[in-house]
């Protein structure tokens, strides 16, 4: 970018106070520098000004502006609320939506910078990954949550008023047990629509004439009489089975359900779906916004429009958020994904801008290309947590982080250190990391593999026991029995070694009263 | 780019959530308010605040990895002195450096707390409970002034008077007696200015006359007279008493030990709550008894130790004399709630009954007696237990009909049932007759 050093006249702001022109201007310099010089691409931002008790209440509706109304929300709003009315626990400075316009919810407290930096990293830092990461746009619809948001909330509503209040919550209760297994995890086949029907149809038959040779008639068959391998196939494929979207399976296959149940859960499922890219994005998403907002207050100081003082307390406050306690520190809880997703951003540009011998060789493609900007762009837009790491975690920041990976497996005395940051552990280490952020890797791989449809209606679920680690077993006899409970027949899970096929344990379920009739044993 | 300010939204959007977490949980939150209820001191049992519940109860299930067992991998920062192939030793479970990596996003099973409101707080301690019907009566019966509006009086103090209707009388009596108005006054004083010829003479003069008639009648008639002037008049209507009175007695020789001591402590809390929620102002007087009897400070109540022999009637004896001196039975609602071992000097129990039924039990709404026993004290079946003394002296005064009611507490656990049966609705009749 060219620095051109104008000086402003004075800065956006002198100490902590704001109003609603303050906003106004600091939005519209951040834009400049976002649009102009960054060369980011947003939503329209609608940004809204909230108390206390607001943010408390988007707390416990995952943030949401609207939301249908379940006891669960009720206690996360309590449990919060006690715990920041007890010092135990600070509130966020902002929540963004990914919706458009993109909603940022600033709190009323936040100080003149702090709303300055809110509205850098969320507004424009989380705004142009909401638009541009391809999870996102592949996913979610940002342009109609909202109103998808408002639909839900009435049905639930009226379903409550036409059903009653508990056989809503004895449904909902079921489907947010299985919510975190109510995702399609990758785009499904879509049934093909007549006219392309009809053209496949016309080039296999061509292909049968083209290659008939009547010969082949004569050839002696196998015996026919054997058992038609296709009919447990095709039956299975109709039910599209092995299906790993729990709630999908049910809302399409349960038998007892009324429609407005299946309606019901069409709804959470459609909310996780939602949701979905963002436990995928993590690093990224919040490294974006960090690293935009790093940016940018830097940039706004340089053009004198934030007076020295703000950019200390930014400072300070940008520390503490990037802040990665190690391993044996007592504030240590797991990898901290401001410092990871920003360190890396910020590699990227040392790499573009200033790299080493070691960087050309590991990063050929973008080493010294001088263009950052462009680098972190396509990053942003094309890759999710795993594959990003997997792709950019440079040896410096092995090094710089301390990495390195522990081994513990159950069977042996001793947990064994399998590398670290060094010549050999790199690419271990990077390969790793990743995989710890890959979802298949750290939810469990569940999957609904038949039904008797014809007989006893059983269901039966794997869980491909990843490393034989095992379901929570009093948690996963809990989700069973909601899930008998919605099936209406007998559920039956197996974890399975994926190793050696074999079972590791047993959980099974029968069916209560109370969300479908039960028939009598 | 819009910004919107949402602060002055309608808050409590998530009370619906909130209420239905509530009822989700009733029962948990409900044992937890009464277990938080042993923690507090008497006066500020009923302040609302943090409750905590097992986590059990109101948990979400989901599929999670379990946090044990398998093999697993841990990536972490901050190498110091490890190169790859070293062994370590697997830390207690759960802690060292891997301890949180083993359950992501895994919530703990720690308790979970949340503060509740008085309100709520109190409901949810009172739900179903009732004064027993006598003590209405006697609210209703005795009675204080308050004063209500009742129209308009001719006497009263300058505070009271009553603008609007004075003005309104004083004009209509200005019509009725034709008070000039001074703009009548002012036209014929414009019009005698007027004329100025010789010829208008005689005119002048009979105006003239007129304008002295007009003045001497406004001078006649006032503009406010004495008669017009209203005053917003009160009437003073009997209202029930709202204040009540608690009498703690406890029997606080050596027999009382600290776990008797517990069990009334809870069961004063109780009452204390209870009465709080019924009447605006309630005093808690303490009065602790060994062969002598003397009013104390909560503190003193619960907490220093006494010896000495046990004279119950001392005890109502103090009553007694605090009744005279402070609390009216006229103007306060009395309860008195007494606990004891059942312990009684021999020869007091007729003086004790005597005093009860001719002193005591006539002042008060209510009276009730608790007689606590050992934690451990297990009879067998079919095992007669001898009544204490207070309890056969007692039992032959409710045999009469008097408002009052005893239960024996062996354990914590028991306080809560007894005291809702002392006061369930309905059964206050039944309650007292036992």
């Amino acid at each position: 970018m060219s620095t051109t050093l104008i000086r402003a006249e004075r800065p956006l702001f002198e100490g902590a106070d704001w109003e609603f022109g303050t906003i106004q201007r600091c939005h519209d310099e951040i834009e400049k520098i976002a649009l102009q010089e960054m060369g980011l691409d947003v939503y329209t931002n609608q940004i809204e000004i909230i108390g206390t008790e607001q943010m408390l209440d988007a707390y416990s509706s995952i943030g949401m502006p609207l939301f249908y109304k379940h006891w669960s929300f009720g206690k996360h709003f309590s449990r919060n609320e006690a715990m920041y009315r007890a010092g135990m626990q600070g509130l966020a400075y902002e929540i963004v939506i990914n919706s458009n316009p993109c909603i940022s919810y600033i709190m009323e407290e936040n100080t003149a910078m702090m709303q300055t930096l809110v509205i850098a990293h969320a507004a424009f830092g989380h705004n142009h990954f909401f638009k541009n990461n391809y999870l996102f746009q592949q996913w979610t619809d940002a342009n109609g949550i909202l109103d998808y948001l408002e639909f839900a909330k009435d049905y639930i509503m009226s379903c409550e008023e036409r059903y009653g209040e508990a056989a809503v919550e004895r449904l909902l209760d079921a489907a947010h047990a299985l919510m975190s297994h109510a995702v399609h995890k990758f785009p499904r086949k879509r049934p093909a629509d007549l006219r392309s029907e009809e053209k496949r149809e016309r080039e296999r038959r061509e292909h049968d004439e083209k290659v008939f040779n009547d010969l082949w008639r004569t050839v002696p068959g196998k015996d026919n009489a054997r058992h038609d391998p296709t009919a447990e196939e095709r039956r299975r494929a109709l039910l599209e089975l092995p299906q790993e979207n729990i709630l999908y399976f049910m809302e399409k296959t349960a038998p007892r359900l009324a429609p407005w149940q299946r309606e019901i859960l069409r709804i959470v499922r459609i909310i996780a779906q939602y949701f979905y890219p963002q436990s995928q994005t993590k690093v990224m998403n919040e490294g974006c916004a960090t690293y935009t907002h790093y940016t940018i207050m830097n940039r706004l100081h340089e053009k004198g429009l934030l007076t020295d003082g703000a950019m200390v307390e930014f400072l300070s406050s940008h520390t503490n958020v990037v802040f990665q306690p190690e391993f044996d520190d007592r504030r240590y809880s797991g990898i901290n994904p401001y410092a990871l997703g920003f360190a890396m951003m910020q590699d990227i540009e040392r790499i573009c801008t200033l790299p080493t011998a070691e960087d050309r060789q590991w990063f050929p493609h973008i080493a010294g290309c001088n263009d950052h900007m462009n680098v972190l762009r396509d990053v942003w837009a094309n890759y999710r947590d795993e594959s990003f790491i997997l792709q950019y975690l440079s040896p410096k920041l092995v090094r710089h982080f301390g990495l390195f990976h522990v081994m513990d497996d159950a069977d042996e005395p001793n947990l064994r250190v399998e590398a670290i940051h060094d010549e050999r552990g790199y690419r271990k280490i990077k390969q790793a990391l990743a995989k710890h952020y890959d979802v298949s890797w750290t939810s469990a791989d569940i999957q609904v593999v038949d039904v008797n449809l014809a007989g006893n209606r059983r269901l039966i679920l794997h869980h491909r026991a990843l490393n034989r680690v095992l379901l929570e077993e009093k948690d996963a006899r809990l989700v069973l029995q909601h899930l008998a409970d919605l099936w209406g027949y007998d559920v039956v899970m197996k974890e399975i070694d994926p190793g050696t096929d074999a079972v590791l344990k047993e959980h099974a379920a029968s069916p209560r009263p109370g969300i479908v009739q039960i028939e009598p044993a | 780019m819009h910004i919107v300010d949402r602060r002055l939204n309608p808050s409590g959007k998530n009370l619906a959530n909130r209420q239905r977490f509530m009822r989700r949980a009733k029962s948990q939150i409900r044992k937890a308010v009464h277990e938080s209820s042993a923690s507090r001191s008497i006066k500020d049992a009923d302040q609302g605040g943090e409750v905590v519940l097992p986590a059990q109860g109101v948990h979400e299930p989901s599929f999670r990895r379990s946090s044990t067992g398998g093999v697993r991998d841990h990536l972490l920062p901050g190498n110091k002195e490890y190169i790859a192939g070293d062994t370590i030793q697997r830390p207690p479970s759960g802690g060292g450096g891997s301890g949180s990596e083993g359950s992501p996003d895994g919530e703990g099973e720690d308790d979970f707390r949340f503060a509740l409101s008085r309100d709520e707080f109190v409901d949810l301690f009172l739900e179903d409970l009732e004064l027993p019907d006598l003590a209405k009566r006697r609210v209703v019966n005795a009675e204080a002034l308050v004063y209500h509006r009742a129209g308009y009086s001719v006497s009263g103090s300058p505070a009271n008077l009553a603008l609007n209707r004075t003005v309104r009388n004083s004009l209509s009596r200005r019509i009725a007696l034709h008070r000039p108005k001074p703009e009548e006054l002012q036209a014929l004083r414009d019009e005698i200015e007027a004329l100025d010829g010789p010829d208008d003479e005689a005119r002048r003069v009979s105006l003239e006359e007129e304008l002295l008639r007009k003045q001497r009648r406004t001078g006649v008639i006032p503009y406010i007279d004495p008669l017009d002037v209203r005053y917003r008049r009160f009437e003073a209507h009997p209202k029930p008493v709202a204040q009540a009175v608690m009498f703690c007695l406890m029997d606080v020789s050596g027999s009382m030990t600290e776990h008797m001591k517990d069990l009334a402590k809870r069961f004063y809390v109780l009452l204390y709550i209870f009465l709080k929620r019924r009447y605006k102002n309630v005093d808690v007087v303490f009065i602790r008894h060994t062969h002598q009897a003397s009013e104390v400070d909560e503190e003193t109540f619960f907490n220093s130790p006494e010896t000495g022999g046990t004279v119950v009637s001392t005890a109502l004896e103090e009553m007694q004399r605090v009744i005279d001196e402070r609390y009216s039975p006229d103007n306060w609602n009395i309860y008195a709630a007494q606990a004891s071992d059942g312990d009684n000097t021999a020869s007091d129990n007729d003086k004790t009954a005597a005093l009860l039924t001719k002193v005591i039990l006539p002042a008060c709404q209510y009276y009730a007696y608790l007689e606590v026993g050992r934690d451990s004290e297990h009879f067998p079946p079919g095992f007669i237990r001898r009544d204490s003394d207070l309890w056969q002296t007692y039992s032959t005064i409710i045999r009469g009909g008097a408002p009052m009611a005893m239960r024996k507490v062996g354990h914590r656990r028991d306080i809560y049932p007894v005291f809702r049966e002392l006061f369930a609705k309905k059964t206050g009749a039944e309650a007292a007759a036992e």
